[in-house]
C-alpha cells in the first residue's frame, strides 16, 4: 500500500467517524419535534448530545483539512463543483452550533422554538447534502481534463444520489434514536425506543438498497469488480436485520453498536466502491480524478503521517473518556436536582 | 463587502474579506477571554472565595456565546478556500494544507471536546480536573491559533519549499512552523487576543461600576483585567512595531504603501495624518502632520534608514515578475494601518490611567471614566479587523507573495451567479448573527451575576445530572 492509499483509507475512516459519531447527533436533532413531550424533555435531548456534538463535528473538519492536505486537487474539485450543495451544509450546520450554545440563553418559548427548529432542519439538511455529495464522487460528475468541475448544482442529483442522500437521512435519524435508548430515561427514552422501532425496517430497506445500487455503479461506472461492494452489502443486510431484531428485544447498547456499524459500512461502502478514483469524471472517465493524480508529494504524507499517528490515538482516548464521563441517562421522570426551570426564568428575566 | 464588484475573482475575494473579518471579530476574543476566564476559576480554587466563582460563571457564559459562533463561522474559513479559490488551493495544498490538517488533528479537537467537558462537567468532574479541562480547551485554542497563522504566514513569506510541475511542495515541515514570519504573527495575534479578552473584561467591569451595580463583586475582575492588559497591551505596540522591521524586509511594498511612500527615501518622517497624496500621480500630499525620522526608525530601527518608494520597488518587482503593478491600493493600507496603530495605543492609553485610578481607588466614583471604559472595549475588536486588511489587503497582488496573483487563484468552475448567491446568504445571516451576538452580549454582560446557590445556567437541560 502507498502512503497515498493509505490516506485514501485515512480520509474514509475520518468520514466514517463523523458519520458514526455526528450520525447520531444529527439523528437527534431530526428527532426534536416528534419524541418530546414538554420543553424539560426537549432540553433532555438536548443535554444528550450537548457535551459531545462539538467533538463530533471536528471528524468533519479533520476530514476536510487531511483532504487538502493530502489531496489537494481532490479537495480544489470537489469543494469548487459543490458550491452550492455546500453552501447548504455550512449554513444548515451554522444554525446547528448556534442553536447548541444559544438555545438555552433566554427562556421566551418564542426564542427556544426558533433555536429548536434551526438545530432540526440543520440536522436533517446537512446529512442529506453529505449523502448526496458523498455518492455523486462515485456516480461522477462533469470534470475536464484540467481536473476542473463543468457541470451546474444539478449535476450533482441523480436517482442514485437521491437515494444515498434519503438512506444517510434515515439511517442517521434510526442511529439517533438507538443512541436516545441509551442515554436518556422514562417516557422520552420509551418513545425513542418505539421510533427505533418504526424506523428500524425502511433504514434496512433504505441502506441496503443504497448498498446495493453503490455495487451497480461501482461496477457500471467505476469499472470496478462486483465483489467487494457486494459482500459489503451482504454484511451491511445483516448488520441492520440483527439490529433490527435488538432493537424489538430492547437490547439497547447493542442496537445501538449496530447502528453505528451500519452508518460505518455505509461509508466503507462506497469508499471501497470508489477506489482506485477518488471523483469519477461522467464526461471523460479518463478524466476522473485518481488517488495518484490528485495526492500530495511524499514528504507531505510522510508528515501527515507522522503527525496521524501521534495524534489519532490520543483523541480516541479522550473523547471515549468524553462519552464515560457523560454516560449517565439525562431527562426522564423525575426533576433534575437543582432548582427548577421557574427559578431559573426569575433570574435571567431579572437580568433584563 | 463590495456586493456591486463584478468579476468572480473580486466576488470572491469581497467574500473572504466578509467572513474572514466577520470570523475575526470572535477568535481574539475567545483566544482571550478563554485564559481570563480559566485564571477566575484557578483564583476560586485556590482562594474558594466566591466572587470568583460567580465571576467565571459570568464571564464564562460570554466567553461559550462568542466561542460558538466563532466555531459556526470557523468552518466557512475551512471550506471557502476549496470553494472559492481552487487554483490557490491546488497550487498551495501540499504546503498549506497540512498545517490546516494539524490544525484539527492537534488542537480543534482538544478544544472541541475538552469545552464540552467544561460546560458539562461541573458536577462531574472533581474540581481540579474540571479545571484543567478549561486551560487544556484554552491551550488548545492557542494552538489553533498558532497552526492557522503557520498556513497564512506562508501567504506572506512562503518558506520551506519547492516548486514542483507548478506546485509548490513541502520541504520541510520544521521551516514552515518556525517560519520567523509566523513567530511574529503569532505573538502579535496572541497578544492581540488577550488585550481584546482583557478590554472586553474591564469594560464591562466598568459598565457595572459606571451603573453603580455590583462594584464590590467586579472590582478583584477588574483588577486582574488591568494586570492582564497594561503590561500586554503596551508591549503588543512594541512589539508590532519590530514586526514592522521584519514586514518591511520581506513585503517592503505593503510598508511604503502604509505609509503611502512613493519616492525612496532617508530620514523618512512619518506622517500622522495626511490629505491627498494616494496616487502616483499625486503623490505629494496637500496637507500632513509629520513625525521626522518615524518612518525609518519604524521600519529599519534606526532613524536615518532608507525606505524604498513604491515607484522604484514596482520598479524591481517588474524586472523580477514581468511588467504590471505590484502596488497594493494604497490609501486602504495607509488608512489600516493607522487604524489598528491608533485603536491599539488608544486601549493601552485607557488600560493605563484606568490602572492609576483602580491604584488610587477612584476608578469606581469617576463615573464619566467608567464610561471611556466601555467604549474602550470596542477598540481592540477596531485594531484587529485594521491588522488583518492591512495584512491581507498589503499583500496584494499576489495570494501568496511573488508565487501566486490573486487575479489567477480563483475557482474555474465557480460562476458569478453561485458567488452572488454565497454572498448574499453570507451576509444576511451574518448579520442576523451578529444582531443576535450582540443582544445576548448585552443581556448577560448586564445582569447581576448569580450567587452560588443559584442554577448555574437558565436552562433547566444545564443543571445538576438527573441519574
Amino acid at each position: 500500500m502507498t502512503l497515498a492509499e493509505l490516506w485514501f483509507v485515512l480520509v474514509a475512516v475520518l468520514w466514517s467517524g463523523y458519520f458514526v459519531l455526528e450520525g447520531f447527533d444529527f439523528g437527534v436533532g431530526m428527532l426534536l419535534p416528534f419524541l418530546p413531550r414538554d420543553e424539560r424533555e426537549r432540553s433532555a435531548m438536548f443535554q444528550s448530545i450537548g457535551p459531545v456534538w462539538d467533538g463530533n463535528e471536528v471528524w468533519l473538519v479533520v476530514a476536510g483539512g487531511a483532504t487538502f492536505a493530502a489531496f489537494p486537487t481532490w479537495y480544489a474539485t470537489m469543494f469548487s463543483g459543490f458550491y452550492l450543495a455546500l453552501l447548504l451544509v455550512l449554513v444548515c450546520l451554522i444554525v446547528r452550533v448556534l442553536s447548541f450554545e444559544w438555545r438555552a440563553k433566554s427562556t421566551s418559548p418564542r426564542w427556544r422554538t426558533v433555536w429548536t427548529w434551526a438545530n432540526t432542519i440543520g440536522s436533517f439538511g446537512a446529512p442529506l447534502v453529505w449523502g448526496v455529495g458523498l455518492s455523486v464522487l462515485l456516480y461522477g460528475i462533469p470534470i475536464d481534463s484540467k481536473g476542473d468541475f463543468t457541470g451546474g448544482f444539478f449535476d450533482l442529483f441523480n436517482w442514485y444520489s437521491v437515494i444515498g442522500g434519503i438512506s444517510v437521512v434515515v439511517l442517521f435519524a434510526y442511529h439517533g434514536a438507538t443512541y436516545l435508548t441509551i442515554r436518556t430515561t422514562g417516557g422520552l427514552c420509551e418513545r425513542a425506543h418505539r421510533i427505533a422501532r418504526l424506523l428500524s425496517v425502511p433504514a434496512a430497506v433504505a441502506v441496503t438498497a443504497f448498498l446495493a445500487l453503490t455495487a451497480h455503479v461501482a461496477v457500471d461506472r467505476n469499472q470496478r469488480n462486483v465483489a467487494v461492494p457486494l459482500v459489503l452489502t451482504l454484511v451491511g443486510l445483516a448488520v441492520l436485520v440483527v439490529a433490527a431484531v435488538l432493537v424489538k428485544r430492547r437490547r439497547s447498547g447493542w442496537a445501538f453498536a449496530l447502528t453505528a456499524l451500519a452508518t460505518a459500512l455505509w461509508v466503507a461502502t462506497l469508499f471501497a466502491s470508489l477506489y482506485p478514483r477518488v471523483m469519477v469524471s461522467s464526461t471523460s472517465f479518463g478524466d476522473s480524478l485518481t488517488i495518484d493524480n490528485a495526492s500530495s508529494a511524499h514528504y507531505t504524507l510522510v508528515v501527515m503521517t507522522v503527525v496521524a499517528t501521534i495524534c489519532v490515538p490520543v483523541i480516541l482516548l479522550y473523547q471515549g473518556w468524553t462519552y464515560y464521563v457523560f454516560r449517565a441517562r439525562v431527562g426522564g421522570g423525575e426533576l433534575p436536582s437543582g432548582s427548577p426551570p421557574a427559578a431559573a426564568s426569575g433570574a435571567s428575566s431579572h437580568a433584563t | 463587502m463590495i456586493v456591486f464588484a463584478s468579476t468572480t475573482v473580486d466576488l470572491a475575494r469581497a467574500q473572504f474579506a466578509t467572513t474572514s473579518l466577520y470570523h475575526f471579530l470572535f477568535v481574539p476574543l475567545t483566544l482571550g477571554l478563554g485564559p481570563l476566564v480559566a485564571l477566575m476559576q484557578t483564583a476560586w480554587h485556590r482562594t474558594k472565595d466566591e466572587r470568583w466563582l460567580r465571576l467565571t460563571h459570568f464571564f464564562g457564559t460570554l466567553f461559550l456565546i462568542n466561542f460558538a459562533i466563532g466555531v459556526a463561522t470557523g468552518l466557512v474559513q475551512e471550506f471557502q478556500f476549496g470553494m472559492n479559490w481552487s487554483v490557490y488551493s491546488k497550487f498551495v495544498g501540499n504546503v498549506f494544507g497540512a498545517p490546516l490538517a494539524i490544525e484539527g488533528l492537534a488542537a480543534f479537537f482538544l478544544e472541541s471536546t475538552f469545552l464540552g467537558l467544561w460546560i458539562f462537567g461541573w458536577n462531574r468532574l472533581s474540581p481540579r480536573i474540571h479545571l484543567a479541562t478549561l486551560w487544556t480547551a484554552v491551550i488548545g485554542t492557542w494552538a489553533s491559533a498558532y497552526f492557522i497563522l503557520v498556513a497564512n504566514s506562508f501567504m506572506q513569506d512562503p518558506v520551506g519549499y519547492k516548486i514542483v510541475n507548478g506546485e509548490a511542495q513541502l520541504t520541510s515541515i520544521w521551516k514552515l512552523l518556525s517560519s520567523t514570519w509566523a513567530l511574529y504573527a503569532f505573538g502579535h495575534t496572541m497578544m492581540a487576543g488577550i488585550t481584546t479578552g482583557a478590554a472586553v473584561v474591564f469594560g464591562v467591569c466598568c459598565w457595572h461600576f459606571a451603573r453603580g451595580r455590583n462594584v464590590e463583586l467586579f472590582r478583584p475582575a477588574a483588577k486582574l483585567a488591568l494586570v492582564v492588559l497594561v503590561p500586554v497591551a503596551s508591549v503588543n505596540l512594541w512589539f508590532g512595531s519590530h514586526f514592522g522591521i521584519l514586514v518591511t524586509k520581506l513585503q517592503p511594498m505593503k510598508i511604503s504603501a502604509a505609509e503611502a511612500q512613493w519616492t525612496t527615501c532617508t530620514h523618512c518622517g512619518f506622517s500622522l495624518f495626511q490629505i491627498g497624496g494616494f496616487t502616483s500621480n499625486d503623490p505629494t500630499p496637500t496637507f500632513s502632520i509629520t513625525v521626522p525620522g518615524l518612518l525609518s526608525y519604524l521600519s529599519t530601527g534606526s532613524f536615518g534608514g532608507q525606505v524604498q518608494g513604491l515607484d522604484e520597488l514596482n520598479k524591481e518587482y517588474e524586472a523580477r515578475f514581468g511588467s504590471g503593478d505590484y502596488e497594493p491600493p494604497v490609501r486602504t493600507i495607509y488608512w489600516s494601518m493607522r487604524g489598528m496603530a491608533y485603536a491599539g495605543s488608544l486601549v493601552a492609553l485607557v488600560a493605563l490611567v484606568g490602572a492609576f485610578l483602580f491604584w488610587k481607588r477612584k476608578l469606581e466614583r469617576w463615573r464619566w471614566f467608567c464610561w471611556v471604559g466601555v467604549v474602550a472595549a470596542f477598540l481592540p475588536f477596531v485594531a484587529c479587523l485594521f491588522g488583518w486588511v492591512l495584512t491581507e489587503v498589503g499583500r496584494q497582488p499576489w495570494i501568496v507573495q511573488g508565487l501566486l496573483k490573486t487575479a489567477d487563484a480563483s475557482s474555474p468552475a465557480v460562476s458569478t451567479a453561485w458567488l452572488v448567491t454565497s454572498l448574499t446568504v453570507f451576509v444576511t445571516l451574518y448579520l442576523l448573527l451578529l444582531v443576535l451576538d450582540i443582544w445576548l452580549m448585552r443581556r448577560y454582560a448586564g445582569q447581576d451575576p448569580r450567587g452560588p446557590d443559584e442554577p448555574e445556567q437558565s436552562d433547566p437541560s444545564t443543571l445538576a445530572p438527573a441519574y
